[in-house]
């Protein structure tokens, strides 16, 4: 059941480019064909399939307070947490370089269509974002690490795809000059995300535990009472 | 600019309007709309960036001729990602509550598009003077896109500028709330960042026709 919320949550309303605005550089970038959005999102989803939950071992096991025990009773008191920004880059330009190597060698045909966007995913912020959120959310098991990584990936995928095939067919548009290209990008994100934020009630019939780390996790970004307030206020009308 | 030769203040001046690195070279969206719900976190992130981008076009210029070009991303990376990390730490210390509100973002400076353009598109060819003078332009260049979605998000979404009432107390319903002015709560949610930052786009090249692009 919690695999299920989980997968559902991640896709549709903690998307990672609707709710975090994570990966948009790449978002913008390379969303103007929707054959290399298809690419670039297969990628994505491939790459964070691997390095959240392997990070979620490296945060479990050498990172986190007291997470080196294992060594022995005198490591129990180590807190390494402030090192995980260096060590999840490097995991993820590691690995990165690692699958490239390994698809290249195995799978041709499938290199041949992922090849060109695997360098760029090594600073797509989609994926150490991925990791942070992993890190942050205290996500508890290895299981749902990799449910995590997988169904963020799939969100980012379905986000590139949409306004691909948005700009796609907009190219044939007559859009007020100056908001061309870039601009009116923006602005079908901008509105689009607003659709995604329908998807806020759909987990309302899930544990008391679940929601209130739902909640907790939308107005993270976000301290001031006001925009708490906000968003019960409208999860409560969604209830009704 | 009396210090500095035309060249180089065209360096610090360019990414400040007609090459800024948000709205020209699409560099660095992500934080950029995240954060932005207040000024105050703007602001900060700002100065987090101007630090990490300046001192690491310097130092990436320096090493830039004993890099080995198949490795460079990585070692890019580790530069840009301890330079956070004493980012992160600074913030920790000094700033705590500051540090929660922009939780991971802080963090994803390391994977900001800004930081990693500027490595390769600047700091590996040209000297390390330069390249500090180019650091410094982007990132005020990202700082002035920030601070103004930044100053509308907050000035319409909560009445308030860096937490200080500006349009009077919408409770005790003073200033302009006695008119009967409402906060409008759709600023702070994220999508309006993105709506924002489109309509910089479009003021920007409505006023400078050379940078309207084919759609």
């Amino acid at each position: 059941m919690e695999h299920i919320e989980l997968f559902f949550k991640s896709i549709f309303i903690d998307n990672m480019v609707f709710a975090t605005f994570l990966g948009m550089c790449s978002y913008l970038a390379v969303s103007k064909k929707v054959s290399t959005a298809v690419g670039l999102g297969a990628a994505v989803i491939f790459v964070m399939a691997i390095t959240v939950p392997f990070n979620w071992l490296l945060d479990q096991y050498i990172l986190r307070d007291g997470a080196l025990a294992w060594l022995g009773p005198e490591y129990a008191s180590y807190d390494l947490s402030f090192l995980s920004f260096i060590l999840f880059i490097a995991t993820i330009a590691t690995m990165v370089q690692l699958v490239e190597i390994i698809v290249e060698k195995f799978s041709p045909s499938l290199y041949n269509s992922l090849g060109i966007f695997l360098p760029l995913i090594a600073v797509n912020c989609a994926i150490l974002g991925g990791s942070l959120f992993m890190q942050s959310r205290e996500i508890p098991s290895l299981g749902l690490a990799f449910n995590y990584g997988v169904s963020s990936g799939i969100g980012w995928f379905l986000a590139i795809l949409a306004i691909a095939a948005i700009r796609e067919k907009i190219r044939y548009s007559n859009v007020p000059a100056p908001l061309r290209g870039l601009g009116i990008t923006f602005i079908i994100t901008g509105l689009m995300a607003i659709g995604f934020m329908s998807f806020g009630g759909m987990l309302t019939g899930g544990d008391e535990a679940a929601q209130e780390s739902q909640r907790e996790a939308k107005v993270e970004i976000k301290k001031e009472e006001a925009p708490k307030n906000l968003i019960s206020e409208n999860t409560k009308e969604i209830n009704q | 600019m009396g210090i500095l030769s035309k060249k180089d203040s065209k360096l610090i001046l360019d990414p400040l309007a007609d090459n800024n690195p948000i709205t020209i070279q699409v560099l660095g969206i992500c934080s950029a709309l995240a954060i932005t719900a207040e000024l105050k976190a703007s602001i900060v992130m700002t100065i987090s960036v101007l630090f990490v981008l300046g001192v690491g076009n310097v130092v990436v210029s320096l090493m830039r001729n004993i890099i080995p070009p198949k490795i460079r991303i990585i070692v890019q990376l580790v530069v840009v990602a301890a330079l956070v990390i004493i980012v992160d730490q600074v913030l920790k210390a000094f700033a705590y509550e500051l540090s929660k509100t922009l939780s991971v973002f802080v963090g994803l400076i390391i994977t900001n598009c800004i930081i990693m353009g500027r490595f390769e598109a600047f700091a590996l060819g040209n000297g390390p003077w330069k390249s500090f003078l180019d650091g410094i332009g982007n990132a005020l260049g990202y700082g002035v896109i920030l601070i103004i979605v930044g100053f509308f998000r907050e000035l319409l979404g909560s009445g308030t500028l860096l937490g200080i009432q500006v349009l009077g107390d919408p409770i005790a319903k003073t200033g302009l709330y006695a008119l009967g002015y409402e906060n409008n709560g759709f600023m702070l949610l994220s999508p309006m960042a993105l709506i924002t930052v489109g309509i910089i786009i479009w003021v920007q090249r409505s006023r400078n026709k050379t940078l309207i692009e084919e759609n």
